[in-house]
């Protein structure tokens, strides 16, 4: 099997592994790192969300292969102290009931707030429609990116 | 008023340990033991068993071990909350661990029914009411005072004289050496100082950082990860298996057929993915059994309404006789699908059987039945399984089945190695277990000075038992009543989902009030009053529901909701009994762009004493946002016993975009708690129904509403 060198969080990460496994699987089983979450396989849950180059990407559907030199950040790496305002937000408005979706749903939100520093409720809604939560926290979630969103300013 | 157990009568708390420096208390699991046949057989296991462990430690650490599986109610948060509250103890030193599963010193040891926090309620107060005592005595005894005139607050003891105080970690060796007080008091719930308090979720920090918490996170060196393949369609069985291709795959270890499933087991979740796919199974039908489509049940549900020999689960008065007399009969049909849980993890499980034993880690509901299964299954004692329970990813009820737990254990036992056990998305939606389709037909008698005079509900299902709940409102309040049900036996799987049988119970029987309100001239939310106000005053039958709960309910959620008051605003009512709490709901709907649209559910919830406020309106939300989604858009229809959904991208459920605001209120009555981890789901769907039906004078009888008029999108 061909050998990638990742770089996952800011390390050089090597792996060997099938060209075409996705990332998502690269991250849970070879590298430890499961804070990605599988919950469908085909990018329609949104909870493998990581940051391919600051982009919310469904890690499920990218295969290793194409990943090249990207950085990529999972939920382990989005802030080495775990206190990105999203974070703090998520703790603050209490946002977890089961908890599983919710690392996707934090980086889905971070790459928004890079690009939309102060969004609306309804710019929120359009950004997050992808990720399910089963538990249907979403009134939590919303208020959680609008309360990171001030924090960031 | 103020609570005393007595813990010599029934040997409530036993001081377990006093070894590794610090005071460990275990408390009893069993309800107050009165005389009866069921609780005297108890006693004799009484002083072995231990509901949970209460921990103190000399550096003032609280470790409260927390028995039941937590899936995001709460009750990690919310049981230690309870034991906090009576100790006094300092909210930040509280550690909370999940206990393994141990019959020995839990008792219902499970999720489901909201049942827990009802079940270990008075257990928990008592174990911190108890430590507390101990340490105000031990700090009394130090300063020779007496215990009375020393106050504990926050992990201190203060004698206020003296301005002498300690904190419980000074304290605590000496509290070790004292004997479990005879008897405690526990506090008014007025002056509670926690529960009530919006707590954030203890395990907030790791869930957010991305901790490896979930059964799917687990991971022991050398294990294998399996994937099975099985029957696609209900009703079939193996007739061929070809895996030469799937074990030639690299990173493929094993390929193993037992019972009707060939488990694909290799070192990677992708390798046996992919190798899956390679697989060559040819299935058949089983002999006897019917692989059934969503079409057949039309029919089938039509002929079971006409059974005569449906099972009678209550009957009042004179039911004939009231509808041959009455001036004016609805009657209406209500009808849902099937629907999976779809927890976010899907089902997976560790599995390593061993010689000398056998492990197995992972999500489940009910650890008990599980280990029991696995017993059964391998022929090994149960003293020899142990299980640990990892967070689960959602529930829903899929999890009080344990399928996935034996194949885990079955598979290792086959191939001599631990095992992780993964269900795709695909195998989840397909693999059964799924909240029973079922037809409900009503009917009521109005008589000619427009009383109710008869009413008559029967439920059809498939796989479902009983599908009504024949001791809910409104029986007890109209005389003349026939409540029965026709069960089908069927090979496409059931099992309990949020709120069974209420979950969509309530919205068929919400909505006939509706119009049977409306047929009698009268207000929705007058007619219930006046039903509650007849089950007082002339009862037909047991009455098995709170009458004043349920009326305070009703008029308090019609005050918030301004109902009858908006202007603009079509507003439906819904007021629902389960799982012991009550909760009223008032959904606002208007049009826009020639379609009703659901803006805003105002919940009025009585679940008693509220544990965790923030925990509390999480799962209110949560539920009716859950009960929402699914009456608007839940559906898994088949073919030839095959479902034709099997992932996201077919299957819908309520996201982010368009969800109603909601408005949660408790009650505050000082009753004991009772659970909320479902009662806010059954009332949601009729009071959108019945909003719906003000904003377009359509009627919803069927699940689900976007595949009807009027909310049926035109292509």
């Amino acid at each position: 099997m061909p050998v990638y060198t990742l770089n996952v969080n800011g390390k050089s990460l090597k792996v060997d592994v099938a060209a075409d496994t996705p990332l998502l699987w690269v991250l849970r089983d070879n590298l430890r790192l499961v804070g990605t979450k599988f919950g469908c396989g085909i990018g329609s849950c949104g909870a493998c969300t990581i940051h391919l180059n600051g982009n919310a990407t469904r890690a499920c559907l990218l295969p290793v292969s194409s990943v090249g030199t990207s950085k990529v950040t999972t939920i382990e790496g989005l802030t080495e102290k775990g206190d990105h305002p999203l974070q703090q937000a998520w703790d603050e408005v209490d946002v977890p009931q089961c908890g599983y979706c919710q690392a996707g749903q934090i980086m889905t939100a971070a790459a928004f707030l890079k690009k939309t520093p102060n969004p609306t409720l309804e710019q929120v809604e359009t950004a997050m429609n992808g990720n399910l939560c089963r538990c249907a926290a979403y009134h939590r979630i919303r208020e959680a990116v609008l309360v990171a969103s001030k924090k960031t300013k | 008023m103020e609570h005393t157990i007595h813990n010599e009568r029934r040997d409530f708390l036993k001081k377990v340990s006093l070894s590794g420096g610090g005071l460990l208390l275990g408390f009893t699991l069993f309800e107050d033991l009165m005389a009866g046949p069921v609780q005297g057989q108890l006693v004799e296991g009484l002083k072995h068993d231990f509901n949970s462990y209460l921990s103190i430690a000399p550096d003032g650490t609280v470790t409260i071990a927390s028995p039941n599986p937590e899936l995001g109610q709460n009750i990690k948060t919310s049981f230690a909350m309870i034991v906090a509250e009576e100790l006094d103890a300092d909210w930040n030193k509280v550690v909370v661990v999940q206990a393994p599963l141990d019959t020995n010193r839990f008792e219902r040891q499970l999720t489901g029914g909201s049942g827990a926090v009802p079940h270990s309620w008075k257990r928990l107060r008592n174990a911190g009411a108890t430590a507390r005592l101990m340490l105000v005595t031990a700090a009394a005894s130090r300063w020779r005072v007496s215990p009375a005139e020393c106050t504990a607050s926050e992990g201190m003891v203060m004698h206020e004289a003296s301005g002498k105080k300690a904190s419980y970690g000074e304290l605590v060796m000496d509290a070790a050496k004292l004997p479990v007080p005879p008897e405690v008091k526990l506090k008014d719930h007025k002056s509670f100082k926690l529960i009530g308090k919006p707590i954030r979720n203890v395990e907030n920090k790791n869930i957010v950082t991305g901790k490896g918490l979930f059964g799917l996170d687990f991971y022991r060196e050398g294990m294998m990860y399996a994937v099975i393949q099985r029957p696609p369609a209900f009703g079939t069985q193996i007739k061929s298996v070809n895996d030469k291709a799937a074990k030639a795959m690299p990173g493929v270890t094993n390929v193993v057929t037992f019972k009707n499933n060939v488990a694909v087991v290799g070192t990677s979740t992708w390798a046996v993915l992919k190798a899956r796919k390679a697989l060559d199974i040819s299935y058949e039908p089983i002999p006897g059994k019917m692989p059934e489509s969503s079409t057949d049940h039309d029919a089938l549900f039509t002929s079971m309404m006409n059974r005569t020999d449906a099972k009678v689960n209550r009957k009042e008065g004179d039911v004939e006789a009231a509808f041959s007399k009455a001036a004016k009969v609805i009657k209406r049909e209500f009808e849902c699908p099937f629907i999976p849980h779809n927890p976010i993890e899907p089902m997976n499980f560790f599995a390593d059987v061993r010689p000398d034993g056998v492990e197995l880690v992972g999500p489940t509901q009910t650890p008990g039945s599980a280990r029991k299964a696995v017993s059964d299954l391998l022929k090994i004692p149960e003293s020899k399984i142990t299980v640990d329970i990892t967070r689960l990813g959602g529930g829903f009820g899929r999890r009080l089945k344990f399928d996935y737990v034996v194949e885990a254990a079955e598979v290792s036992s086959i191939i001599k190695k631990p095992v992780k056990l993964i269900w795709t998305r695909e195998d989840d939606m397909g693999g059964g277990s799924y909240r029973p389709a079922v037809r409900y037909r009503f009917e009521a008698a109005i008589d000619a000075q427009g009383n109710l005079t008869g009413y008559k509900l029967r439920g059809v299902g498939i796989n479902v038992g009983n599908s009504t709940r024949e001791n809910n409102f409104p029986s007890g309040s109209i005389d003349n009543l026939l409540i029965d049900s026709v069960d089908h036996s069927s090979p496409i799987t059931t099992g309990a989902w949020r709120a069974p049988v209420t979950n969509f119970l309530a919205c068929a029987e919400q909505s006939f009030l509706d119009e049977v309100a409306e047929a009698m001239g009268k207000d929705p939310v007058q007619l219930r009053l006046e039903l509650l106000q007849k089950a007082r005053t002339a009862p037909a039958g047991p009455v098995r529901y709170d009458i004043d709960r349920m009326e305070n309910v009703i008029k308090t959620v019609a005050e918030k909701s301004q109902w009858g008051k908006k202007p603009g605003v079509a507003q439906g009512f819904s007021v629902y009994f389960s799982h012991a709490s009550y909760v009223g709901q008032v959904c606002d709907v208007v049009m826009e762009a020639g379609k009703p649209v659901v803006k805003k559910i105002t919940a009025v919830s009585d679940c008693g004493i509220v544990i965790n406020s923030s925990g509390a309106q999480q799962q209110v939300m949560g539920g009716i946002l859950d009960g929402f989604g699914h009456a608007m858009y839940g559906k898994l229809s088949f073919t030839n016993g095959e479902p034709e959904q099997k992932n996201f991208n077919v299957y819908r459920h309520v996201r982010m975009k368009g969800i109603p605001e909601v408005d949660t209120s408790f009650v505050d009555n000082g009753k004991d708690p009772t659970g909320l981890g479902e009662p806010a789901l059954p009332p949601t769907g009729g009071a959108v129904a019945n909003a719906i039906y003000k904003a377009t004078g359509k009627r919803i009888y069927k699940q689900p509403f976007i595949e009807q008029d009027p909310l049926k999108e035109t292509e």
